[in-house]
């Protein structure tokens, strides 16, 4: 479980986060939605220490993020695993030396161990038979699917998403989507995604938190969604004739 | 002016955090292997290319300039080596790997930056700058004092070959020329530049390619600034060096 408390970040004059705080739950998928622009990346960047925050709390299971030395730092690291919205694979090495990466880090087991455990990660989110191939010869799901391996492989008890299904075709999102989601649950992981994508929303929102120009505006679930009043989320949510016609037909039962 | 001094606290930074405990000496040794690889083979076509021309010229020139009968003919091989190991192959030599290995550090770290990998391994609990700057920098303070004396060796015998054949000199007073009043020194000279315009190449180099902001044009942009401040930086450099040793 991940509590964040009263968190700001500002670029200048600019407020970007303002007194953001909630509780995100292990095991279950927590989103972080809103427009582009709202502060979701810098949330996500500041929770995982890639950016600093001006003030406010990130407690990871009680531990205080914030006020950690570096070798803390470092060791609650291993336990994080972060999908970025492109990927961020590294050109230079192939498939399976990209998901071995962290094991050569930080473990001392054999190449055989290694190789079992890469297969295993890489047959869990279904993508087998490109074990030698570079980034650069996998379509967008695929390089997804392999930053999604190598996020795992350490077994990690935090996985942050963002926006992973960015440049992805509708078919590709959901798959990854329902990967996240399974893994999720299977590994007890506390999940924190990005998003824009409403079929996630509607599909995987466990806990859901709307940003609105730097400030958490809703905080609910998939069910609550579909009968929240407030204004700017259903513009947000249901921007499309489509969708405002299928959130009518839903709460009519 | 403030703008400099800010570059140069960041750059003071990046040198000391990069000394960190690596997290598995292994991998950090086969990226220093492979360092070594990506900037001593990788660059040594160009060295040789460069250098045995460089020896070439050096010796067809001198002889056109040096057309009196009160100067031996050995005076000018003699005038070969020593220009060769203070000047020709460490300046020359370092300003050309600027280009060549300098944008390619710069380059590989920027692209590195602007597709989050550099993120990726921040998040993994690896020290970047351990990981990414130090191996750059260490495989560069062994090759490319390696490829100066090859370049070193490279531009003689280009040099040599270009006398017997346009028949500037025989063998034997190029030979004199080689062993006449050696200073050991000017050898130790020519490796002292060599260091430090390794160190300078790799670690401008890294410094610039690792804090790009933006996308593909800063990328092209950080390698070209790497490249022209590297170059002005071993100019300098090399001045100070011949001021204060020789």
């Amino acid at each position: 479980m991940i509590e964040v408390k009263n968190l700001s970040k500002s670029f200048g004059q600019k407020q970007v986060l303002d007194n953001v705080s909630c509780v995100l739950g292990s095991g279950q998928m927590n989103l972080i939605i809103g427009t582009s622009g709202s502060g979701k990346t810098v949330f996500l960047k500041c929770m995982v220490g890639l950016m600093d925050l001006d003030h406010g709390e990130i407690l990871y299971d009680g531990q205080d993020f914030i006020h950690m030395n570096d070798k803390e730092k470092k060791e609650l690291r291993t336990q994080i695993g972060m999908l970025f919205q492109g990927s961020a694979l590294f050109d230079s090495l192939t498939v399976e030396q990209n998901v071995m990466f962290p094991l050569d880090m930080f473990t001392k087991q054999t190449l055989s161990e290694k190789l079992k455990r890469v297969n295993e990660v890489l047959d869990r989110v279904n993508l087998k038979d490109s074990n030698r191939k570079y980034p650069a010869e996998l379509s967008g799901g695929m390089k997804k699917r392999v930053a999604l391996a190598r996020a795992i492989v350490l077994n990690p008890k935090y996985l942050f998403c963002d926006e992973p299904n960015s440049g992805l075709d509708p078919q590709t999102s959901l798959v990854i989507d329902k990967l996240i989601t399974e893994i999720t649950k299977e590994y007890n992981i506390t999940t924190i995604m990005n998003t824009h994508d409403m079929n996630t929303v509607m599909e995987s929102g466990d806990n859901i938190v709307y940003l609105y120009q730097g400030s958490k505006r809703w905080e609910g679930n998939k069910e609550d969604i579909i009968f929240s009043e407030d204004e700017k989320l259903n513009q947000f949510i249901f921007a499309s004739e489509f969708l405002q016609d299928a959130k009518r037909m839903r709460m009519r039962g | 002016m403030i703008r400099a001094l800010e570059h140069f606290g960041r750059y003071l930074l990046m040198l000391k955090d990069m000394f960190s405990k690596p997290e598995n000496s292994k991998v950090y040794w086969k990226e220093f292997i492979h360092q070594c690889n990506e900037i001593g083979i990788r660059s040594l076509g160009i060295v040789i290319i460069i250098s045995v021309f460089l020896g070439a010229v050096t010796t067809v020139q001198t002889a056109y300039q040096l057309i009196s009968p009160l100067v031996q003919k050995y005076v000018i091989a003699q005038i070969i080596r020593d220009s060769t190991f203070l000047e020709l192959s460490p300046t020359v030599v370092c300003i050309v790997l600027a280009g060549v290995v300098g944008s390619k550090i710069a380059s590989e770290l920027g692209n590195m930056r602007v597709t989050e990998q550099i993120d990726a391994l921040e998040i993994m609990g690896i020290n970047t700058k351990t990981y990414l700057i130090l191996p750059k920098i260490a495989a560069s303070f062994v090759v490319i004092p390696l490829l100066i004396v090859v370049s070193m060796f490279l531009s003689v015998w280009g040099g040599y070959i270009a006398a017997v054949m346009s028949g500037v000199m025989n063998e034997e007073q190029f030979s004199l020329g080689l062993i006449k009043d050696f200073i050991p020194f000017n050898l130790t000279f020519g490796l002292i530049k060599s260091f430090t315009f390794a160190f300078i190449i790799s670690s401008i180099s890294a410094y610039f390619g690792y804090h790009v902001k933006g996308g593909a044009l800063e990328i092209g942009q950080a390698s070209t600034t790497a490249v022209v401040i590297s170059c002005i930086l071993i100019l300098f450099a090399d001045y100070g060096l011949a001021a204060l040793l020789l």
